[in-house]
């Protein structure tokens, strides 16, 4: 690619999310967008994936063989997930240990588009005061609206925003809840646009289940939203756990949507936090200091 | 009665919603619509060839088509015939009238949803075009009605399925980048329509309070 429509070195060089290798037709090309450019993907029947920018020799579902890929892009391969860059990427993505545990059930809860900047969906999704307007009944219900005082900070050492202690009275936290219980959360943004929430299993007390939300930004103010769970449970079936989780997105939604403007502002000045908002500020502070302009209003200089 | 349901479609949302308005139980079989495409199963095939959700049944009869469910269900369920006027042919056929306007409305502004939220590869731009041209007839209507004192688009005192079949993807029209700040009388509807005695909402329309 020549041009490039996204002139952000900082977003550019990310590695993005394309998707979860679960809805890859094997030998088969699909179709994205990412940054504004049109992108086309697929794996071979050996699990080798291939990115490459569109090209009209290889329309989308034709068949996929190496051979046929020109310019491919940087490929990684984790967390279930093909991951592409269109600039310099790091060698490694961050971790995330629990997705190789043998006990867990992976399940891609789906890929949905949102009209709406990777950075405003991040923060709601770090959001618990929301829990029990939106999710109501589900991951929280009046009068049980406070959020606790909670503990954030900046991991320099791996360069992510860290929010622990956080509690919140839920009446059906997960799929495998059997009542309302207050539940134990950590968040986690180890990447610009992704973010992992860690929270009490019903199943195992002394364990976590993990729900994470990787962003792919098709634009400015319209992303892929890729939303998955680890989770310790035995006996909850995968449809049944990613329709929980779907339910709860399309809840989200609408309020995404409603954002304005769309792109996040990073001026203190620009919006009013109230305490619970803590991880939010965290986030928006650890994104200037990256110098991100995409997707974002960056504070005047 | 068995709703073959998913959550995340307005289409199975106005059969959801009618029947509880009307307090009939149900049970919902989810179809897995997205990913899994289980709508276009050789089995969900059978059951309704068209490959379309919702799809009931009811006493052994499988019936296909949201409007057509809720005629079926209003003249078997509704005993007080409001909602479905069968023996006044004007306003009958105005309720026809408009639940023909829904399947245009589900052709234009779901059809942007789906494009936004699902990745359908279709024309959105005429897709918006269309639901901002159905949505201007519509707030229009609405409108005129206010003047002379009418809440609903039929004429008369009480809400009819026409309402039911109209709601979902004009309130779901965000969603497919359809915003509706120039439809004031639309808006004014939605809320009418949310005050309606057994409303329930589902993920991306949300209750409302009670009139002040």
């Amino acid at each position: 690619m020549t041009e490039l429509k996204c002139t952000d070195p900082v977003i550019l060089n990310q590695w993005h999310p394309l998707s979860s290798i679960d809805e890859i037709t094997p030998g088969l090309i699909h179709s994205t967008m990412l940054l504004e450019e049109n992108i086309s993907y697929g794996m071979d029947t050996d699990g080798n994936a291939y990115a490459w920018p569109f090209d009209n020799q290889l329309p989308t579902r034709s068949r996929l063989t190496s051979k046929t890929v020109r310019n491919p892009l940087p490929i990684h391969i984790a967390h279930g997930y093909v991951w592409t860059s269109l600039g310099e990427p790091p060698e490694t993505l961050f971790s995330f240990e629990e997705y190789y545990e043998a006990d867990r059930i992976n399940v891609p809860t789906g890929v949905f588009g949102v009209n709406v900047s990777a950075g405003r969906a991040v923060e709601n999704f770090l959001d618990m005061s929301h829990f029990p307007y939106v999710h109501t009944g589900i991951l929280g219900e009046e009068p049980h609206t406070e959020v606790k005082e909670y503990a954030v900070e900046v991991s320099e050492t791996r360069d992510e925003v860290l929010a622990t202690q956080c509690q919140f009275y839920q009446p059906k936290a997960a799929l495998a809840s059997e009542g309302g219980a207050m539940v134990d959360y950590t968040y986690r943004v180890p990447h610009v646009n992704c973010a992992l929430l860690y929270k009490s299993s019903p199943n195992d007390a002394s364990r976590s289940d993990v729900i994470y939300m990787f962003l792919q930004p098709m634009s400015q103010d319209w992303v892929r939203a890729h939303t998955g769970m680890c989770v310790i449970d035995e006996d909850n079936t995968y449809e049944s756990i990613r329709y929980f989780q779907q339910v709860i997105f399309g809840q989200d939604k609408p309020i995404l949507e409603n954002q304005y403007p769309k792109r996040l502002p990073l001026d203190p000045r620009s919006e009013t936090p109230i305490r619970a908002d803590k991880t939010a500020i965290a986030f928006r502070r650890w994104l200037s200091r990256k110098g991100l302009r995409y997707g974002v209003i960056p504070a005047a200089a | 009665m068995k709703l073959y349901d998913y959550e995340l479609s307005g289409n199975c949302f106005k059969i959801r919603l009618f029947l509880n308005i009307l307090g009939i139980e149900y049970e919902s079989q989810t179809v897995d619509f997205y990913p899994g495409l289980e709508h276009k199963s050789p089995e969900f095939l059978q059951l309704n060839p068209l490959g379309q959700l919702p799809v009931i049944e009811d006493e052994g009869k499988v019936l296909r088509d949201a409007q057509a469910i809720l005629t079926y269900l209003a003249v078997k369920y509704d005993a007080s015939g409001l909602w479905y006027p069968v023996s006044d042919p004007g306003r009958l056929g105005e309720v026809a009238q408009w639940l023909a306007f829904a399947d245009g409305i589900t052709g234009t502004a779901s059809a942007a949803r789906l494009h936004d939220g699902l990745f359908y590869e279709l024309d959105v731009e005429a897709a918006r075009a269309g639901a901002h041209r159905l949505f201007r007839i519509l707030d229009e209507h609405l409108w005129f009605a206010e003047r002379v004192g009418r809440d609903w688009l039929v004429p008369g005192d009480h809400p009819t399925i026409a309402d039911i079949a109209c709601f979902p993807y004009v309130a779901l029209s965000e969603e497919g980048g359809i915003y509706r700040q120039g439809y004031p009388a639309i808006r004014r509807w939605c809320d009418r329509v949310k005050r309606i005695q057994g409303f329930v909402g589902m993920s991306g329309i949300f209750t409302t309070s009670h009139a002040a």
